[in-house]
């Protein structure tokens, strides 16, 4: 309870709070609050010449150019985008601080395989690997989902491998195990929450990042198939006529944008609310 | 050696000079109203303890305090006739270096490490003189620090120097433009007790030959009465006194002076005595000497690094620690006494098994020797250990009543409850309230926080305590408290120390056996007595006559 107590006491991290909320509230809601079926091609939300339609009127922020509406479309592609954002990247967050935390702990010959295999992950093209695994498998949601936070668990790793090899050389590590702890106590109660920070950078971070690259995949195809909309996906269909429409380009935009400011300014505030070095200090 | 009046008009002056901090709270003072004069060719030593303000009075005189969070408020800093604290950054440029130069403490960071010893000192040469051959004067400067095969030294690189071998380029590259200033920081802090006693003679023989004055920020008063013309005294951002040294040391005005000097451990003040005083109030009878001892240490070595390599095999490093064999009997303290390197800390980690080893370690009668972390668990109930930096060994992300109550936690002594009381109890034992408990490490001073590793330690009723260093990284008045605390709860407790350390002073307090060590080798051992009154090795005779003795008179005898 301090913890909230102390996230309403900053306002930006209010501001991030506040928006998280309502994307995720919006999200759940979207059958309830979606004006339009966001598949439906609808006659009227095309031009007599058969451009989408700009923002404003019966389409609150235009149509697409199959006339479909956009405002409904962000709705449900909030589900999609916030999976990805969310879940993808939290699994892959976890991945790496799972793999960093145990070679950098244990390091000699286990902790040399497993930041080999890190390392040969980091250099072999994400993309790539993504590719071929969405082709192994039929392309949906979820697939895509995995994929993701199959390649961007690698950057966490290294970061969370070299962050431990340091925290294990500290004294107070040595004066834990001069008490008689265990690893599983050493490793859960002395080095994860020392990560912490590291892990809430990473996260909030790579919701941008990962929402981006379900983009790219649906664009190349191997992503969430059409007609289910993402946000990503709804920047990619639309990125050939930004000139002529570019609501479709600049909304979708700025919500990525937005969700992922918030989320960064939520994590922020709570790297420093958990952290009990900062107690007591302006 | 003749007292020495200062003359003429200083060099340096610094007049009612007042530096606040910004802090998140608002401005706090840091420097309060501080005044004092260097003369021509004297040393000026500042002494004091942490957070006394002696390190912010060098950095103001360099114009060197960071702006962000640090500003002269009043008070003028003159150097000759010159006004320091209205100079341009770029005009101050020309000065420091020039006329004022520093060296620091840490001899390492301060020289940049991929850069040879010669091109810094031909830099530093070229920036503040025209000099016609640069690197020929670089040569000359080497030599004049006496340093061995100077002109090796010029091709060689930070971290192929020894501490004191970079500390001598250190002041080399200071000197090399003449200034009329040196202030040297804490110069010989980081370095051995013998290599102190050289850098020390150097900067006394260099400042004859280059007409230097020099101010010398020492929180360490041998080196003070070693070192000092005059005395300033600080405490909390005030001067509390200054004067000439044998007047400062022979009749201090000050409380606050009396109390430092008094909390400085003098070599040779146990003489007669074979173990170390009584502390006790209470009049508690000494806890009963066993008869088998609670460590038993034969043949013990350490080699660090191994020889295996997965497809080069690499050739064995020497032993850092090489068959050693000692002996430490219930209630009694073993001082463990040597400069860096010689193995002290690694064997006070060997014989609690926190790093592989060769030999025997006997804790109660029962080997050690290749027990997993699991299965050492048992030992730890009669062995612990305090480590050298409070700041360190602490976690910072748990509060207090937690870190102590960590050993009974893993051992499964007692119910929440139960171990709430006995955290409780043994904050008191050590001279903190119990609220400490809810707070966290950073909330606490050194002393404090090296109070509270005590108590961690305590917590399982150990028989044995490893100190390594442990008082090390704590000031001289908090020092002395906290030894006293370790002995008192010897007396009452009946523990065991193996006290590392590389203070002589420290080690003739704490001690009832000392064994002296050097190259990860026990060159003598013996007890207290023996071994400080009547020293049959030449190193440990060399150890000795190094300490810095905080009296100015048996220096100006000779």
């Amino acid at each position: 309870m301090t913890v909230l107590r102390s996230l309403f006491r900053q306002p930006s991290a209010l501001f991030g709070l506040a928006v998280v909320l309502v994307v995720v509230v919006l999200a759940l809601a979207a059958p309830l609050v979606a004006p339009f079926n966001p598949d439906e091609q609808m006659f009227d939300g095309l031009t007599l010449e058969g451009a989408p339609m700009p923002p404003g009127g019966q389409f609150l922020l235009g149509t697409d150019t199959l006339g479909r509406d956009l405002l409904s479309r962000m709705l449900y592609g909030a589900r999609t985008s916030l999976i990805i954002g969310l879940v993808a990247n939290g699994i892959a967050v976890a991945i790496g601080l799972f793999i960093g935390i145990v070679a950098g702990y244990l390091r000699g010959f286990m902790g040399n395989v497993l930041m080999r295999f890190t390392d040969l992950m980091m250099a072999f093209p994400a993309l790539l690997l993504a590719i071929v695994l969405a082709a192994l498998m039929k392309p949906s949601l979820w697939i895509v989902a995995m994929v993701i936070a199959l390649v961007n668990w690698v950057q966490v790793a290294r970061i969370v491998y070299t962050e431990t090899r340091g925290l294990v050389e500290r004294d107070f590590i040595m004066a834990e195990r001069s008490l008689g702890a265990g690893h599983g106590r050493i490793l859960l109660l002395h080095i994860l929450p020392h990560l912490i920070p590291t892990a809430i950078v990473w996260g909030t971070l790579g919701i941008a990042t990962t929402v981006l690259l379900e983009a790219t995949l649906s664009f190349l195809g191997i992503g969430v198939q059409p007609p289910q909309p993402s946000w990503g996906n709804i920047i990619f269909e639309s990125q050939s006529y930004f000139q002529a429409a570019p609501w479709l380009v600049f909304f979708p935009g700025m919500v990525i944008l937005l969700t992922a400011l918030a989320f960064n300014l939520v994590g922020d505030a709570l790297r420093d609310i958990l952290d009990p070095t900062q107690r007591g200090r302006g | 050696m003749t007292e020495t009046k200062p003359t003429g008009a200083p060099v340096l002056s610094v007049e009612r000079l007042s530096v606040d901090a910004r802090t998140p709270e608002g401005l706090k003072r840091v420097l309060d109203d501080i005044s004092f004069d260097l003369y021509p060719g004297e040393t000026l030593c500042i002494a004091g303890e942490s957070g006394s303000g002696k390190s912010v009075t060098s950095l103001s005189i360099m114009g060197l305090l960071p702006k962000a969070s640090l500003k002269v408020t009043s008070g003028k800093i003159r150097l000759g006739e010159r006004e320091l604290t209205t100079l341009s950054n770029s005009q101050m440029r020309h000065i420091r270096g020039g006329e004022i130069a520093m060296i620091f403490q840490e001899p390492m960071t301060s020289l940049n490490p991929v850069m040879n010893i010669g091109a810094q000192l031909v830099e530093a040469i070229r920036e503040h003189q025209g000099s016609a051959n640069p690197e020929a004067t670089a040569l000359e400067m080497l030599e004049a620090v006496q340093i061995s095969d100077p002109a090796r030294r010029l091709k060689q690189f930070p971290h192929e120097l020894s501490g004191g071998m970079r500390q001598r380029v250190m002041i080399a590259m200071a000197l090399s433009c003449r200034p009329k200033v040196l202030i040297a920081d804490e110069p010989t802090t980081a370095l051995d007790v013998t290599v102190q006693a050289q850098i020390l003679e150097l900067m006394r023989k260099l400042k004859a030959e280059f007409g230097t004055s020099i101010i010398m920020i020492t929180h360490d008063m041998g080196v003070v009465a070693e070192m000092a013309d005059r005395v300033v005294i600080m405490q909390q951002g005030r001067i509390v006194e200054q004067g000439p040294s044998v007047e400062v040391f022979g009749h201090p005005r000050e409380l606050y002076t009396r109390q430092l000097l008094a909390a400085v451990p003098r070599l040779g003040a146990l003489a007669g005595t074979d173990g170390p005083p009584r502390v006790s109030k209470s009049a508690i009878a000494p806890a009963q000497r066993g008869t088998a001892p609670v460590l038993h240490v034969t043949d013990l070595s350490v080699t660090y690094g191994g020889a295996s390599g997965l497809i080069f095999k690499r050739k064995a490093p020497p032993a850092t620690v090489d068959g050693i064999s000692f002996d430490i009997m219930p209630g009694e303290t073993m001082g463990l006494v040597g400069e860096s390197g010689s193995g002290k800390s690694t064997t006070g980690k060997a014989v609690l098994g926190l790093i592989p080893f060769s030999g025997s370690v006997q804790i109660e009668g029962r080997d050690i020797a290749g027990l997993s972390q699991h299965d050492m668990r048992p030992f730890r109930r009669s062995a612990q250990m305090i480590f050298q930096d409070p700041y360190a060994s602490l976690d910072p992300r748990m509060s207090v009543g937690k870190a102590v109550a960590e050993p009974l936690v893993i051992h499964g002594i007692g119910n929440a409850s139960e171990r709430q009381d006995r955290v409780a109890e043994l904050l008191r034992r050590v001279g903190l309230t119990p609220d400490a408990a809810t707070r966290y490490p950073h909330e606490f001073s050194g002393g404090q926080r090296q109070r509270i590793c005590i108590a961690r330690a305590l917590a399982l009723e150990p028989k044995l305590i490893v100190a390594d260093e442990s008082v090390a990284a704590l000031d001289v008045s908090v020092r002395a408290r906290v030894l006293d605390l370790m002995l008192e709860l010897q007396e009452t407790m009946g523990l065991a120390y193996l006290f590392i350390s590389h203070d002589m002073a420290v080690i003739e307090r704490m001690s009832h056996k000392v064994a002296v060590m050097r190259g990860g080798r026990i060159v003598e051992t013996g007890t207290r007595r023996d071994i400080f009154e009547n020293p049959r090795e030449d190193y440990t005779q060399a150890l000795m006559a190094a300490v810095p003795i905080p009296d100015p008179t048996v220096y100006r005898k000779c």
